[in-house]
């Protein structure tokens, strides 16, 4: 078998107990919530409008959004719980219009005749009008079933193991096996699991009819056998497992991939218990280390200064880091623990042949042409301080701005389609691409120095600070820029990066 | 016992009437017949008597007492109800359903279990064959048996049905209707059911109401009905069954 297929296959068992979970639990709380908000929608259309209409609402929002709202509702707690809490409210929609769609499709002379042999409102609720609402209802639970483990997989963007996990490393490090694999799972599960409720609504509705017949028993012992091993597959997840003794922490892309990679790795040489949580946006990694929920992460200099900080001047690289560790540490309450010594700022850089033909070294020889030039910038660029500041230092400004996903605005210049492109200094493909950087004389570009952030509990540990300093001031650009490569360019593992880089600091 | 006194219903706030000042007296073990064109108020007046509907004004009495000062669940439980559209539960079975009174009241499991065997062997349905039906395996008459075994079972005093009848053929119509009388006499109940048939209404009743627009035409005995109809709708009704039975009369001559 293909090596990459099964180095992901081994990751099988720890992602669906945990895109399991997730579902169950989500889909178990949102019918617990939305079959009574139903039936109290369904009483009276002066609350029916309303609510339906704020359901529907919440079902539009992006969920990506959705889950961002909720982990800062918690104060940046990270994990399963956040990921439950955006899973129950898209869940709800789809049960509750349901339930209330089969309450009010149940007929008015079934009704009244449950009336009219003296049942209790309670009684006609429970004795007539759920179970014929029932089939209507539980269609609305298999598509919020479908729904719910499709959306599952963007739990991994608040840090709680989903099949998600496949799909954003995958995406990130351009593995399409791992796409693939967590693409194939969760459909695989989603298919699974709305036969399963199709088979249990079966057996409830052929009960009576047919006690005897093989069919209905062959059904019976299938289902029963499904369920168990659900049960027993999700249950094994909340049995006691040995926590983790530090959680390293990373965004979405390959270097904070490598770098979690190599801080585990040197966590595990020295006895610990350690757990990644990957993929995460940049916002929720930080708060999360701020609440101890992460232990230790790369940050970069120039996204707290500018981000959180909210400053858009460039005092230079010390000062700014300076700055950054004090605010890191002040107002935040964690510890930086030092610079790795590498950089991965923002930097134009040109095909060397077209800077040569444009007589083009630095940002400065580039004023008098730039009108001409086509520049290309990731999705983000042109939208952030680095780029009005890089406009109001030189001054410059290009005939056209495109934006590009990271791999193809590499391709995109060496085509020659677009004439530089604002490339991250530490990328594998400036050098796969032998891409000239132009030199910033002005210092227009934010200093980018790879940090690493510990969680204040975390720190308290004298072991763990031991191993983790002495990563401080060990890998330059070129190291940094080598195991990038390795990954992004030459198609090799996280692994593969961790290694080269664990063989270049010793 | 059953008394109605100036009862009026309105659905509009007083600007139509679909009852009006209806007053009528049924005493225990009496069975009246109401009678008349379609909208003309009989499914209405028989819904005020168990409180599916409220009477927009007037009294009703049953058995002695307001039936508006009583729980109307109670109530409920106490009287028997054949249901114009029959209002079978879908989801139950013809046992289930026939047993869905008696459960209410807390019956124990065999008294169910007996009185829906006699009830069901009484209508023509033998619980062996018919029991673990769904109303939907049924054919319309049928339905219409279990609506009636279904009021039947809990012996009320005081029985409302509204065209229970209707869907069956002449043969087990004719059967049903005596079987009723014989049970009627026997547990001395009190009974409004609601025909379209003058024919059954005559056959039954001790008393008929003919109803048109609300309002109560005449109301008598089936005899006093034939000899002096106070109205020209009371003659066109009683003329049919006179009509036909001189035709049949004719025909039987004629052999
Ligand atoms: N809930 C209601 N709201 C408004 N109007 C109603 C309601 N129920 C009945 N009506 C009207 O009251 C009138 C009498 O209806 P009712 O059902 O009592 O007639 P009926 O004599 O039983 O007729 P049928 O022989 O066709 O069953 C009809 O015109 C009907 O449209
Ligand atoms: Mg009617």
């Amino acid at each position: 078998m293909n090596q990459n297929l099964k180095e992901q296959l081994l990751l099988l068992p720890e992602y669906f107990q945990g895109h399991l979970t997730l579902t169950l639990i989500a889909l178990l709380l949102g019918i617990l919530l939305s079959i009574p908000l139903g039936v109290w929608a369904a009483q009276s259309p002066r609350i029916k409008r309303p609510l339906l209409a704020i359901i529907s609402v919440i079902q539009t929002f992006p969920s990506v959004a959705i889950l961002a709202l909720v982990v800062a509702l918690l104060g940046g707690k990270i994990g399963v719980l956040p990921a439950v809490i955006a899973l129950v409210l898209y869940s709800i929609l789809p049960i509750a219009r349901n339930t209330v769609t089969g309450l009010d499709s149940v007929p008015s002379e079934v009704l009244e005749a449950a009336m009219g042999i003296g049942m209790n409102p309670q009684q006609v609720l429970v004795k007539i009008k759920l179970p014929l609402a029932m089939p209507i209802i539980i269609a609305g639970i298999r598509t919020a079933t479908v729904w719910t483990v499709g959306l599952a997989t963007l739990s991994t963007l608040v840090g709680a193991t989903s099949f998600g996990n496949y799909i954003f490393t995958g995406l990130q490090t351009r593995n399409l096996v791992s796409v693939t694999v967590g693409s194939i799972a969760a459909a695989a599960m989603a298919v699974i699991l709305d036969a399963l409720i199709a088979g249990i609504q079966w057996l409830v509705e052929n009960r009576n009819k047919s006690i005897n017949s093989s069919k209905y028993n062959r059904v019976r012992n299938i289902l029963v056998g499904a369920v168990l091993l659900i049960v027993v597959g999700s249950l094994s997840s909340i049995l006691p497992r040995s926590e983790p003794d530090f959680v390293v922490g990373g965004k979405g892309f390959t270097e904070q991939y490598i770098i979690a990679g190599l801080l585990a790795a040197k966590l595990e040489e020295s006895g610990f218990n350690v757990e990644q949580r990957l993929g995460l946006g940049t916002e929720i990694v930080y708060s999360a280390t701020a609440n101890n929920t992460v232990d230790i992460y790369l940050e970069y200099t120039g996204t707290v200064w500018a981000n959180r900080m909210k400053n858009s001047h460039n005092p230079g690289r010390d000062s700014v880091m300076r700055g950054v560790f004090n605010h890191v540490e002040r107002v935040d309450g964690m510890v930086s623990v030092g610079a790795l010594g590498f950089q991965n700022l923002y930097a134009l850089a040109m095909r060397k042949d077209r800077a040569q033909e444009l007589g083009i070294d630095s940002i400065e020889d580039m004023i008098p042409v730039a009108h001409n030039l086509i520049a290309a910038g990731d999705l983000e660029f042109f939208g952030r301080p680095e780029w009005i500041a890089l406009r109001e230092t030189y001054g410059i400004d290009f005939s056209e701005k495109l934006t590009f996903d990271a791999a193809l605005m590499y391709n995109a210049v060496d085509d020659r389609q677009v004439d530089l492109i604002v490339a991250y200094t530490s990328d594998g493909r400036v050098a796969a691409f032998d891409l000239k950087i132009l030199e910033d004389p002005r210092s227009a570009f934010l200093p980018y120095d790879g940090i690493l952030v510990a969680s204040s509990s975390a720190s308290k540990n004298p072991v763990f600070m031991g191993v983790i300093e002495s990563l401080v001031g060990q890998i330059s650009d070129e190291e940094m820029r080598e195991a990038n490569r390795i990954v992004d360019v030459n198609g090799g593992s996280i692994l593969d990066a961790v290694s080269y880089l664990q063989s270049a600091i010793d | 016992m059953i008394e109605l006194q100036n009862i009026e219903k309105s659905f509009d706030l007083g600007r139509s009437f679909v009852v009006s000042d209806v007053s009528l007296k049924v005493e225990r073990g009496q069975l009246l017949c109401l009678i008349g064109e379609s909208g003309s108020g009989k499914t209405t007046t028989l819904k005020m008597i168990n409180r599916i509907q409220e009477p927009s004004s007037g009294t009703i009495i049953v058995n002695g007492e307001n039936i508006l000062q009583q729980d109307p669940v109670k109530l409920r439980r106490s009287i028997g109800y054949v249901f114009q559209g029959i209002g079978l539960f879908p989801h139950y079975t013809v046992l289930n359903n026939v047993a869905a009174v008696p459960s209410l009241l807390r019956w124990e499991g065999s008294l169910i279990h007996s009185g829906c065997e006699e009830i069901l062997e009484m209508v023509g349905l033998p619980i062996k064959d018919y029991g673990d039906r769904y109303p939907s395996q049924l054919s319309g008459g049928q339905q219409q048996r279990v609506g009636v075994a279904r009021a039947l079972i809990a012996k009320p005093e005081v029985l409302l049905m509204d065209e229970p009848f209707g869907a069956l053929d002449p043969i087990t119509r004719a059967g049903l209707q005596e079987e009723f009388k014989r049970i009627q006499r026997l547990l001395n109940l009190t009974v409004i059911m609601v025909t379209h048939d003058m024919t059954e209404a005559l056959l039954m009743a001790d008393q008929i109401a003919v109803m048109r627009k609300g309002q109560i035409l005449q109301m008598g005995p089936p005899k006093e009905l034939l000899n002096r109809p106070e109205h020209d709708y009371v003659r066109k009704l009683i003329e049919l069954p006179r009509n036909r039975a001189s035709r049949l009369e004719e025909l039987m001559d004629s052999l």
